[in-house]
């Protein structure tokens, strides 16, 4: 009897394990199967070249390369922010901060984190856009510059935790001999122990990138609505994910071309982060025997 | 100057810029939240929390994203904390070191990193479409429960690896089942890790908006839903709606929701930290 009652136990508890992996196929054979549905309608060479995406007006267009260069502008304009500012707290709290400091920042940095994306796309619109648009005369009311700026804000602790944990991993001698050296703590970060966690502050990168270009409230509200092949980051642009929620507050009929628009637009936003997620899932297992 | 004195001129120097990176963050944080208690303090009242959403701004209150929001809370809750904890006790007490474990744990992987609106596409068609469950309560909750299943489990399993072996040889020397090991022992010990990460989780599901938009989440509902199968909105999306009108009104009930809402996500958090801090001194 307890056998059994042992034995139901661990089949219902891995029936739940078995949960996420129905979720993993259910998510590709969705895109999948709307995308293919799409593409029987949409030449995939018009999707990969034309410069135009206006699905929803009455001459069509289907490229996906304006949402593209809008979400890429969005996350380098991110990354340019987060990257410098997320290694250097890094940097500063492993190497530098007393203990006591870094205790009580940390939990205060991982808030960033927490706070809802529309909320930070509130800040984006109403906040940064009227402060920049002082500086810079012409920028538009809707742009990828403070949605950017915004967005690398909301992402510096996805860079700094990361970054951190991998430093902090470095074993202390390391250290010691450089110091023993003559070195400063600044030569001994550069040289020394950024060189070793290199693979973690690595993954805390990709990861970062991953997240920005998944992120969809803040560029939704503070980027615009209007697809444009473009690099200047003062006029207003679409993303892929805006784009889908662009579509799906309009009334858009299920089963029809601009319903399938969304899938096809959203597959090739998670090609991306998988690919991304991939490999730094793949760095992470590396680098995880290296000092164990 | 010599080289010396160079290099420690250049380490003086990235110290304070180091300082100066870490508190910018915050700072930029709290000057934000200062503007929205400027825009939003005087539009919270008794009124705007009992309201119903209206065309005019001086009269719309969050009655109704409100408890839409503490609908899908709940039943992302029922939903989502079984079935991650579950997995999470399976992947860390049960899975051998098999192919299939390693398949699980990479997949959980890349799950935690899909995008949050690609969750709302799968949850359209599934939960919307084929099950025929409408833009409803429980469709959003279980498109939420999905997304932070990933979560709760990665949670769980931190909190089970924190528990010393010695506990677990303990219980089996007493006689006891593998279960019963589980349910007496590594539960109770790992209860307050596994709290932290549920509550926040849930803290996540509450500031979610993209996914449940895309799966069709109202931005005007003018009533409460009654039951699981009842249009909604929520909190976030409510924020949306205000933050896209034109007119100045709304930005203030905009900032105004947005303090409740933040005020919701920062006491989550609070609370898990309180429980980890807690929980942490238990094994030291």
């Amino acid at each position: 009897m307890r056998k059994i009652k042992e034995l139901v136990i661990e089949k219902s508890l891995f029936s739940s394990a078995l949960v996420t992996i129905a979720v993993t196929v259910g998510i590709i054979l969705v895109l999948a199967i709307e995308a293919f549905r799409f593409f029987s309608e949409v030449s995939i060479l018009d999707f990969f070249t034309d410069t135009q995406w206006t699905p929803l007006f009455t001459e069509k267009h289907f490229g996906i390369l304006p949402l593209l260069s809008g979400t890429l502008l969005t996350t380098f304009i991110a990354i340019l922010f987060a990257l410098p500012v997320g290694l250097s707290i890094s940097i500063y709290l492993s190497e530098y901060a007393p203990k006591s400091f870094r205790k009580t920042i940390k939990p205060l940095l991982e808030l960033l984190a927490a706070v809802p994306t529309v909320v930070y796309g509130f800040f984006a619109l109403i906040v940064v856009t009227p402060f920049l648009q002082d500086i810079i005369p012409g920028l538009s009311g809707f742009n990828s510059l403070s949605a950017g700026i915004v967005m690398g804000i909301m992402i510096i602790p996805y860079v700094s935790s990361i970054s951190e944990d991998a430093l902090h991993a470095v074993p202390y001698s390391l250290r010691e001999a450089s110091y023993g050296m003559g070195a400063t703590k600044l030569q001994t970060a550069f040289k020394v122990a950024v060189p070793a966690a290199s693979s973690g502050i690595i993954v805390s990168v990709i990861l970062a990138i991953s997240r920005a270009i998944g992120e969809t409230m803040i560029v939704a509200i503070a980027a615009g609505q209007q697809p444009r092949l473009t690099l200047d980051p003062t006029v207003p642009v679409e993303t892929i994910t805006a784009y889908i929620v662009q579509v799906s507050l309009g009334d858009v009929q299920h089963g029809s071309l601009e319903y399938r628009t969304i899938f096809a637009a959203g597959i090739t936003l998670f090609v991306f982060t998988f690919l991304l997620n991939t490999l730094s899932y793949r760095i992470r297992k590396k680098y995880q025997e290296k000092y164990e | 100057m010599n080289n010396i004195q160079k290099n420690r001129l250049k380490n003086q120097l990235f110290k304070y810029w180091g300082i100066f990176c870490t508190i910018i963050g915050l700072v930029l944080l709290v000057v934000f939240i200062g503007d929205i208690l400027i825009d939003g303090l005087r539009r919270i009242d008794w009124g705007f929390i009992t309201s119903l959403p209206s065309r005019k701004p001086e009269k719309s209150g969050i009655y109704t994203a409100l408890m839409g929001s503490i609908w899908i809370l709940l039943l992302t809750t029922l939903i989502a904390v079984p079935m991650g904890v579950a997995a999470g006790i399976y992947l860390e007490e049960y899975s051998k070191k098999s192919r299939l474990a390693g398949l699980l744990e990479i997949n959980i992987s890349n799950l935690a990193g899909v995008p949050s609106i690609i969750y709302g596409l799968l949850g359209l068609e599934v939960f919307v479409r084929i099950m025929n469950l409408g833009a409803s309560v429980l469709a959003g909750s279980l498109t939420l429960s999905l997304l932070i299943l990933p979560i709760i489990i990665v949670a769980t399993r931190e909190a089970i690896k924190a528990v010393p072996s010695s506990i677990r040889d303990a219980s089996y020397a007493l006689g006891a089942s593998k279960w019963q090991t589980i349910r007496h022992q590594i539960l109770p010990a790992s209860g307050g890790g596994i709290l932290t990460g549920v509550i926040l989780a849930l803290s996540r599901a509450v500031g979610e908006t993209a996914p449940l938009i895309v799966v069709g989440a109202l931005a005007y509902v003018p009533f409460v839903p009654q039951n699981p199968m009842d249009e909604f909105s929520v909190l976030p999306i409510q924020i949306f709606n205000w933050i896209s009108r034109p007119q100045h009104g709304f930005i203030e009930n905009a900032a105004a929701a947005i303090i409740i809402l933040l005020l919701i996500t920062f006491v989550m958090n609070g609370i898990a930290v309180y429980f980890r801090n807690k929980w942490q001194k238990k094994w030291k």
